[in-house]
């Protein structure tokens, strides 16, 4: 028996009354534990905790050819990978739809920000560019791997390094002191908002995901200083009303400055 | 740099010019064609039939299957045949558009496919489709609470804009991007979002004003949508 049919009176009888069953407010986030440089093997990586859900994120850099509409710029490819040992509810195999949209949530969050320097990921004169890999892979979920790994992924760029060049080739394993050229005062995060009956909430547990009607995930970044919006994704089986979409919008910019600190 | 005449030359908030044709798949219970302009959907709905695998099943209400895929001769540039990440996460987005709209409840263990195929590409595929697969899903005869109207919005340069063409979605100035696309459905009746994704760079209040924008075209399709329902069943 899931346990969405003996929780979801619970969860929703306590959203009801304005608490939730972790004793949080409406738009608390769980406690948050970042780690950098976690695996020395990657250019870049991260350790992400949101509560109990746990994330690591690695960033792979190497030389690659580039998209034919734009030879002169860099790439990006996220992956995020529901592993088995992470849930009991992920089975393993090729990444399927939950881990697909993840994927594509994230990597629209960063690429629209405009945090990666495309342009400056390729040499002048050079046949190949930089091609950057963000991958991402669940060791826990306790709900919210979204905002989790869009953290994650952020970190691991942030603090990525080039590989060494030898002859024209990348040199596996020798990492230079040399970060990628980002903008890091834009500093993207995802935020995501789910509604229980008329209850919006941030941050889901995993067992407020699983009653959850509804979800909308926000993208949010820096333009000189004032918040834009990235990306927009929502989720779930119910639908939202105009106001309820500003209402998240509102919280997603604010709670957005507070979470911005694990990014520095 | 601004945007100040649409590519096509329509106005900002003008929808392209709409066709909606129900029951032109003979074999499925229900079918629709939807058209914006040059973006044209064909959905087909079978069921609801039984589901398999049974351990798939659920023994309190039904289940909804959709999958979008494209032509590979929609495009410019051939897009392979096969499902790409990009079209399994229209798919899963196109569901949860959708299912707001059925009751599930009455139709247990048994699954309802929408299929959607995109002949022809010109931006707002999703929204062609999810416009035809509504109109499928109510050909079909399975219960719904509403039509579900779904449309694209986005800013363009500095200029909030309706039903976005390729053109637009590629639009950049200075070399950098400038086109954010908003695709959103609605339920009409109850004025609800059932889709709503968002990528590229706008503000709170701009999007705000946009999500209005949308709105308001999303009724405008749904007239077209009614009329094209009416019309199938004036014919018999």
């Amino acid at each position: 028996m899931k346990i969405e049919e003996l929780n979801r009176d619970k969860v929703f009888e306590y959203i009801e009354k304005g608490v939730r069953i972790d004793r949080r407010k409406s738009f608390e986030y769980r406690r948050i534990v970042v780690e950098e440089q976690v695996v020395k093997k990657a250019e870049g990586s991260a350790l992400v905790k949101i509560g109990s859900t746990e994330v690591i994120a690695g960033c792979k850099l190497d030389l690659v050819e580039p998209y034919p509409d734009s030879p002169e710029e860099g790439t990006l490819i996220v992956t995020v990978e529901l592993l088995p040992l992470s849930s009991p509810e992920f089975e393993p195999g090729p990444p399927d739809e939950q881990a697909i949209e993840l994927a594509r949530i994230v990597d629209r969050g960063i690429r629209e920000s405009g945090v990666i320097d495309f342009k400056n990921l390729w040499e002048k004169g050079a046949e190949k560019v930089w091609g950057i890999f963000l991958d991402i892979y669940s060791l826990n979920d306790d709900g919210n791997l979204i905002d989790a790994s869009a953290l994650a992924a952020v970190l691991a760029l942030k603090n990525a390094v080039f590989p060494k060049i030898v002859e024209g080739k990348v040199k596996f394993g020798e990492l230079t002191s040399r970060k990628l050229p980002l903008n890091l005062e834009v500093m993207p995060l995802t935020l995501t908002f789910t509604k229980i009956g008329n209850n919006i909430i941030a941050d889901p547990s995993l067992v407020e995901e699983e009653v959850a009607d509804a979800r909308l995930s926000v993208a949010v970044s820096l333009e000189k200083g004032k918040a834009v919006i990235n990306a927009l994704q929502k989720g779930g089986y119910e639908a939202f009303t105009l106001e309820e979409i500003n209402n998240i919008l509102e919280n997603a910019i604010k709670l957005s400055s507070s979470l911005r600190k694990f990014t520095s | 740099m601004a945007y100040t005449k649409r590519f096509d030359g329509r106005g900002f908030d003008e929808i392209r010019k709409m066709e909606a044709k129900v029951g032109v798949i003979e074999n499925a219970t229900g079918s629709a064609y939807f058209a914006f302009g040059d973006t044209k959907a064909i959905a087909a709905v079978y069921g609801p039939r039984t589901l398999y695998p049974q351990h798939r099943q659920d023994p309190t209400q039904g289940v909804l299957r959709c999958i979008y895929d494209m032509l590979s001769f929609s495009v410019a540039e051939r897009k392979r045949p096969g499902p790409s990440r990009r079209s399994v996460e229209i798919s899963m987005v196109t569901e949860k558009a959708l299912i707001p709209t059925l009751q599930l409840k009455k139709f247990p263990s048994s699954v309802v496919d929408v299929f959607i195929m995109i002949m022809e590409a010109n931006a707002g595929t999703r929204t062609a489709g999810i416009n035809a697969a509504s109109l499928a899903l109510a050909h079909s005869g399975v219960p719904m609470l509403d039509l579900v109207a779904s449309v694209s919005v986005g800013k363009i340069g500095n200029k909030l804009c309706v039903d976005l063409i390729k053109e637009e979605e590629d639009y950049s100035e200075n070399g950098e991007k400038s086109a954010t696309d908003i695709p959103v459905a609605m339920l009409p009746r109850f004025n609800k979002f059932s889709l709503l994704q968002l990528d590229g760079k706008i503000s709170k209040e701009e999007f705000n004003t946009a999500l209005k924008m949308s709105r308001d075209a999303c009724h405008k399709i749904y007239e077209v949508q009614k009329k094209a329902l009416l019309q199938t069943y004036k014919e018999k």
